[in-house]
């Protein structure tokens, strides 16, 4: 009946962090009365549980993601859509339109492959395969600006509390950032140097999401990348 | 030069210890368009894998509806050994590629992604024996960088005969030239072996021996695998501190 590691330690799949009877959180199961770490992360105990929070992992889609997706295939009725999941995702005509499908309408003509769109994820069907919509404000096509990519398990971290280190971000830079919680993230920046930064800006919170006093240090990171751009 | 005669300084071709592994370096997340990736330097074998998913599978009737499938691909390039060799996969390849399969499979959550792929691609950029076990070794350190749900690491290393004498971790003179030869795979923390093959002729003691020295080998590697595994955060730590 113990903890092994101290809280927010770092540890790697099969360590051991607790012996006896506790709650199993993220990323640990239990085998025979031990619970262990299936994934790389900082480990947290707290509240009667045990939970692993992960430095790396694919993208698990939930219901109610703003997610950032490429169309990939257009199938009768129904875009297929890349959004960095296990499985793609589907998006019905009547969930991009609003309107039911008909045979008549030109599919192409409304989403293309190759495009990109900003989606919300409305369900999970029987086989967990997600169900977009384009449906609402500041969802659809993306006309302009470029997606960039990083581990979708640093998106808390690139948000910060309460949208922090978001805010910041957006207020320092002038571009535009959407992010998708699959770790795309939408950027349109008025000049070429705004986008260099968020840019730069990003990358370095994907490097450095597990350390503490990110924000301060990002502040400071932007104020010396400006002074360079200047 | 009569046997008895060697044995007495007896030493390995190396100058190795008989349970002493060859110089070990690994390194992870090295690729950065792979979802995760680790570098091996085992001896002379110097190994780079990739692993790429959970993602969609193509072919989709190859796909599993209750759980992912594991894809491994063992491929030694043609600069890898002396002479040449022909880039196309030979039959060696595609056993070694099974055996990785299985030998990973019991580490890895397969169910927690249904209808998808996990590829695993070992690159051999030089061999000099034992390379299925060093392949093994970074794949699991990629799996770890890559994010999968995996049940602990999976450590693999050779024990074997040779001139008489059990030794750990044989180089390719040795693998070629000696009695026998066992690789293992092992999961550390679970106390459980993945893998388990032997070539050549050993009696059941000196065959226990050589699983011993195996399991004991792997307790070092999995060690440096740890340090390779945290050693990717450590750094962002001193640039912290700058």
């Amino acid at each position: 009946m113990s903890a092994l590691f101290e809280s927010r330690d770092l540890v790697i799949p099969g360590d051991v962090l607790y012996e006896g009877r506790i709650r199993t959180g993220d990323n640990t199961y239990l085998r025979q009365g031990k619970v262990y770490a299936s994934r790389i992360g900082l480990v947290e105990y707290g509240r009667g549980m045990v939970s692993v929070i992960t430095l790396e992992a694919g993208y698990n889609p939930l219901v109610g993601d703003t997610v950032v997706g490429d169309v990939v295939d257009i199938e009768l009725g129904r875009w297929n859509v890349d959004i960095d999941a296990s499985v793609a995702a589907h998006l019905n005509v009547p969930d991009a339109i609003d309107a039911p499908f008909r045979p008549d309408i030109v599919m192409p003509d409304i989403l293309d492959i190759g495009e990109t769109v900003v989606a919300k994820v409305v369900d999970l069907d029987r086989w967990r395969t997600p169900i977009l919509s384009i449906l609402g404000r500041d969802l659809g096509k993306v006309e302009e600006g470029f997606t960039i990519r990083i581990t979708p398990s640093k998106i808390p971290r690139l948000i910060g509390k309460q949208g922090s280190m978001v805010k910041m971000i957006l207020k320092e830079t002038g571009c535009d950032i959407l992010i998708g919680q699959n770790g795309r993230i939408l950027i349109n920046g008025e000049k070429r140097e705004q986008e260099d930064i968020a840019v730069k800006v990003i990358g370095k919170i994907d490097r450095e999401a597990h350390t503490t006093g990110l924000t301060n240090r990002i502040q400071e990171y932007i104020k010396r990348l400006k002074e360079e751009f200047d | 030069m009569s046997p008895r005669k060697k044995k007495k300084k007896w030493n390995r071709v190396d100058g190795r210890d008989f349970n002493e592994l060859r110089p070990l370096k690994i390194e992870s997340g090295v690729l950065p368009n792979a979802d995760g990736s680790a570098y091996i330097e085992m001896g002379k074998n110097k190994i780079m894998v990739g692993v790429f998913g959970p993602r969609e599978m193509h072919p989709k009737h190859l796909s599993r509806p209750n759980m992912a499938v594991l894809r491994c691909r063992y491929h030694m390039a043609p600069f890898s050994v002396d002479p040449r060799r022909s880039p196309a996969p030979s039959r060696r390849d595609n056993e070694i590629s099974m055996v990785m399969r299985y030998a990973l499979e019991p580490a890895v959550f397969l169910d927690r992604y249904p209808r998808s792929v996990i590829d695993v691609y070992a690159e051999i950029l030089e061999a000099d024996g034992g390379t299925r076990c060093a392949s093994l070794n970074a794949a699991s350190v990629a799996l770890v960088d890559a994010g999968i749900p995996m049940r602990d690491l999976v450590v693999s290393c050779a024990a074997g005969k040779y001139d008489g004498q059990l030794v750990l971790d044989l180089g390719d003179h040795e693998d070629q030239e000696g009695e026998a030869d066992v690789p293992l795979a092992y999961m550390p923390k679970l106390d459980m072996v993945t893998l388990l093959q032997m070539d050549g002729i050993l009696s059941p003691k000196e065959f226990d021996g050589c699983i011993s020295l195996a399991l004991e080998g792997c307790q070092k590697i999995y060690e440096t695998q740890r340090e390779a595994l945290k050693k990717k955060y450590e750094v962002e730590e001193e640039e912290k501190k700058d």
